[in-house]
């Protein structure tokens, strides 16, 4: 879809990372083809690796003056495809960038270059801090992508997002120019770009940069799982949970399809035969604590749990936590391949979209299990299928966008922290109007008027930025018809 | 010299009317100001009058308020306080407690668009971090959506992060999703005093670092004496308001304890943000906690008062009734010694916006912020100039 694409300068690349560090190989470049979302494949024309922000400046120039689309890629763990390669264009890699730059405890800062892992981060600020966005990638995902994508993970509904985290970037706009978007200090004055900026999916520019705000560690955390017959009855404590003003760090329901395959990979100890768990796990004060968690173990009993089981120990908690982390993975076990889906619905809605969840997988003749981060209403149905199976990949693919079409329609969202990026793009459409899409496309234009940034991701449609505020000009490719303006 | 006003004032009463009154101006070339209860009017840099006023009162809906998943969906016209007693009802609360203005007459849409916050920001975040979706409407007409309803959602920009703060530059915020929370069943507060700005950095440092979650963590300073504030929420908070008061006292602080009846203590920090008299000043301080003694010294240095949210590093400076002369040498000697910080005045007498600029420095952003302006305003009629760096 690019707008006017140049060859790729190579030897200009070479001059800037030297020989070593650039790829241009075709086998080698199939590294990149494909983030964490496999069904998706483009080998790019070269890759690079910087090792400073001044590299990643420089690369960019470059691209910009041989009009050469390019994508950043962090540590490609990135479910929706969003850090997919451009077959023309340049695949900026930012895993050689990983210096942590500056600890600054005292004002519950860190800088960190965009490659940095985020357990790092946590790891780098601890025992007394931590990092609270804690995606289950955590252990391989770069901060970057995690700047990208917004990144959540099983605490946000108490801690928030990865943009309630950054306070400052440095970042590399298309035309190699670097800016600063916040800082140290909250609430610089301007437009809130950092806010822009986080979550735009690699569209906007590339961070080389990134200031974080860190929490005191919790004194105490208290984690139970308790077994219910259905997900409907776990999702009612967890409503009565909230109802009863408490704010867990993560609420985490599985379905039994869920339950069975991590239980296999993890052996943690959880009961095949259950309906449904759901793990909650309170944490902050040792007071605050203690006074709470009897509350939240009673209110699973009233709702007819039939288990429960309180972690006695730190290693008893890692166990529960690692069989729901596990949950993606464990799932090759119960299929040859699986379709993730990330919707959000509001909260209270989750009965009747589990039930139309059940019902789609009984039309479509295919098995989803449910994985949810219960708190805030996202839901992780796995489509279950297998690609040699004529016709399968197709049925699931369908099957997964009525799942996403339904938490839609329930008040919610296409995405909850995997992004649009290429899979869910062809959905925009069922949650955003075209106004509200045109409006998306004055701010990408505002900083990538020549569309050359990760092209392809979020919008559905190719689009165009107009000349702004200059008379109207048509564009080549507007003339040829093979994009519309806004 | 006065603030200017109007010459033609609208009051939509649907979205789409507010559209039109926006388009209506994009195409004529009006100039526009958008109006919710006009207690911050003032803020801001001194512009030419506007040719219309779009008055939000007409958009006073609560739209949705959904208990059970703790958020809503507010017009921009809905008083603040009109909004938090629905919640209250519920047992909720929007945990977005600026100082309310002359009458509480502060509305949703005003607190966005200037990102104004209170101490409860401590705990909660800014209105860049409640805000779930926006409506808005731009100076070509254009009626559009970003973000959803729910507190969980990546699909698309982040555009009610970019008109949080705006200050009505690049077009009408409609109408507001929001997060909500719990009004904590009891709340108690620790209030320690001194009058060492040094120990009060460290006391606050000190409640900040601890894992006690506070709600609020503030700081006060007048003549020379003041004190960090602590509050705490729960069913019973009496035990982290007791370990609190523990570290305060540790920190050379006199310590009490106030139970249940501390709203009192918490309304006084709200008004230290606004200055009453209209011939004073409130300068917004962007600093490190780590500085906070500096701050209070440098507040010292030029006569003022401060309130400030001390685990977050934002402070307001306010400056008693002075001539503007005396005012415009007092911001400037406050930014001379706590620079690099910025130093943002939002309550100044309009001779004293004329002189200082009341953003300060040009950020390093600028020239991408003009092209955000240019691309949802290209009418440029978007309360013009007012903004950082004249946007």
């Amino acid at each position: 879809m690019a707008i006017t694409v140049g060859q790729v300068p190579l030897a200009e690349l070479i001059g800037i990372c030297g020989p070593g560090r650039v790829v241009s190989e075709h086998q080698a470049l199939r590294t990149y083809e494909s983030d964490g979302l496999l069904q998706y494949a483009v080998v790019p024309a070269a890759a690079v690796l910087p090792e400073t922000a001044e590299e990643v400046a420089a690369v960019v120039r470059a691209c910009h003056r041989a009009e050469v689309p390019w994508v950043a890629r962090g540590a490609g763990t990135g479910l929706s495809g969003g850090a997919l390669p451009v077959a023309e264009g340049v695949l900026i890699s930012l895993a050689r960038m990983r210096r942590i730059l500056e600890i600054d405890l005292e004002n519950q800062r860190i800088v960190v270059e965009p490659g940095v892992t985020n357990s790092e981060i946590s790891a780098a600020v601890g025992p007394t801090h931590f990092y609270p966005p804690d995606p289950s990638s955590q252990i391989v995902c770069s901060i970057g992508g995690n700047v990208a994508e917004n990144s959540g993970g099983v605490h946000c509904f108490k801690y928030g997002f990865t943009t309630n985290y950054v306070l400052g970037l440095d970042v590399v706009l298309p035309d190699g120019e670097t800016v600063t978007l916040g800082g140290s200090e909250l609430d610089r004055p301007g437009y809130d770009l950092l806010g822009t900026f986080v979550g735009s999916e690699g569209t906007l520019g590339v961070a080389t940069r990134i200031i974080l705000r860190v929490s005191p560690k919790p004194e105490a955390t208290r984690t139970v799982v308790a077994y219910f017959d259905s997900p409907e009855q776990a999702g009612q404590v967890v409503s009565d949970v909230v109802a009863a003003g408490i704010v867990p760090g993560g609420m985490e329901i599985m379905d039994n399809l869920a339950i069975r395959a991590t239980e296999a990979a993890t052996h943690a100890g959880n009961p095949v035969d259950a309906g449904a768990s759901l793990i909650i796990e309170l944490d902050g004060s040792e007071s605050e604590c203690t006074a709470r968690f009897d509350e939240v173990v009673s209110l699973c009993e009233r709702n007819g749990a039939n288990g429960i089981r309180i972690a006695a120990d730190e290693a008893e908690r890692q166990l529960i936590w690692k069989a729901r982390k596990a949950a993606f993975a464990a799932m090759g076990r119960m299929s040859p391949n699986f379709y993730v889906q990330d919707g959000v619905i509001p909260r209270t809605r989750l009965p009747e979209v589990l039930r139309r969840i059940e019902d789609l997988g009984s039309e479509y003749g295919l098995r989803v299990a449910n994985v949810f981060h219960a708190g805030d209403g996202n839901l992780h149905p796995l489509v279950l299928y297998d690609a040699a199976k004529h016709g399968e990949s197709e049925r699931a693919e369908e099957l997964a966008g009525k799942i996403v079409e339904a938490c839609v329609e329930a008040g919610g969202s296409l995405t909850g922290e995997h992004g649009i990026g290429v899979d869910k793009k062809r959905y925009m459409g069922k949650m955003f109007t075209e106004a509200d899409l045109a409006t998306f496309q004055r701010l990408r234009c505002a900083f990538d008027p020549d569309g050359r940034v990760n092209p392809g991701k979020v919008m559905p449609t190719p689009r165009l930025c107009g000349e702004v505020p200059g008379p109207y000009r048509q564009h080549p490719i507007e003339a040829a018809g093979l994009a519309d303006r806004l | 010299m006065t603030d200017p006003s109007a010459a033609r004032t609208e009051r939509p009463a649907t979205p789409e009317a507010a559209a039109a009154v926006m388009a209506g101006c994009g195409a004529e070339g009006l100039r526009l100001r958008i109006r919710g209860g006009g207690t911050k009017l003032g803020w801001g840099r001194v512009v030419t009058e506007p040719d219309v006023e779009l008055e939000t009162g007409g958009l006073d809906r609560l739209v949705e308020h959904n208990a059970g998943d703790l958020t809503a969906v507010l017009q921009a016209g809905v008083a603040l306080e009109r909004a938090q007693a629905a919640f209250a009802e519920a047992g909720q609360m929007l945990a977005l407690d600026p100082p309310l203005g002359d009458g509480s007459r502060a509305t949703v849409g005003g607190v966005v668009a200037t990102a104004d916050s209170g101490p409860l920001r401590h705990q909660y975040g800014g209105v860049r971090d409640l805000v779930v979706g926006i409506t808005v409407a731009l100076s070509d007409g254009t009626l559009a959506r970003a973000g959803g309803k729910v507190i969980k959602n990546v699909a698309g920009y982040d555009l009610g992060k970019l008109f949080a703060g705006s200050f009505g530059t690049l077009g009408l915020i409609v109408e507001v999703a929001v997060r909500l929370h719990p009004r904590p069943a009891r709340t108690a507060t620790a209030v320690g005093r001194s009058a060492d700005p040094e120990a009060l950095q460290r006391a606050a440092g000190a409640v900040a670092h601890a894992p006690l979650e506070a709600d609020c963590l503030d700081v006060a300073w007048a003549s020379g004496a003041g004190a960090v504030v602590a509050r705490f929420g729960s069913g019973d908070p009496t035990a982290r308001v007791e370990q609190a008061a523990g570290l305060l006292r540790d920190a050379g602080l006199d310590v009490e304890i106030v139970f249940d009846d501390d709203g009192f203590l918490w309304e006084s920090q709200r008004d230290g943000q606004r200055d009453p008299t209209g011939s004073g000043a409130v300068v917004k301080v962007s600093a490190l906690q780590n500085r906070l003694a500096g701050v209070l010294r440098a507040a010292d240095g030029i006569g003022g008062a401060v309130v400030g949210r001390a685990g977050l590093g934002l402070s307001w400076v306010r400056l008693p009734e002075a001539a503007p002369g005396d005012l415009v040498a007092g911001i400037e000697e406050l930014r001379r010694r706590l620079q690099p910080a910025a130093c943002v005045v939002l309550d100044a007498p309009v001779e004293v916006r004329g002189k200082v600029d009341p953003w300060g420095e040009d950020p390093s952003a600028l020239a991408l912020m003009q092209r955000v302006k240019e691309r949802f305003d290209p009418a440029g009629v978007c309360r013009p100039g007012v903004f950082v760096g004249g946007i």
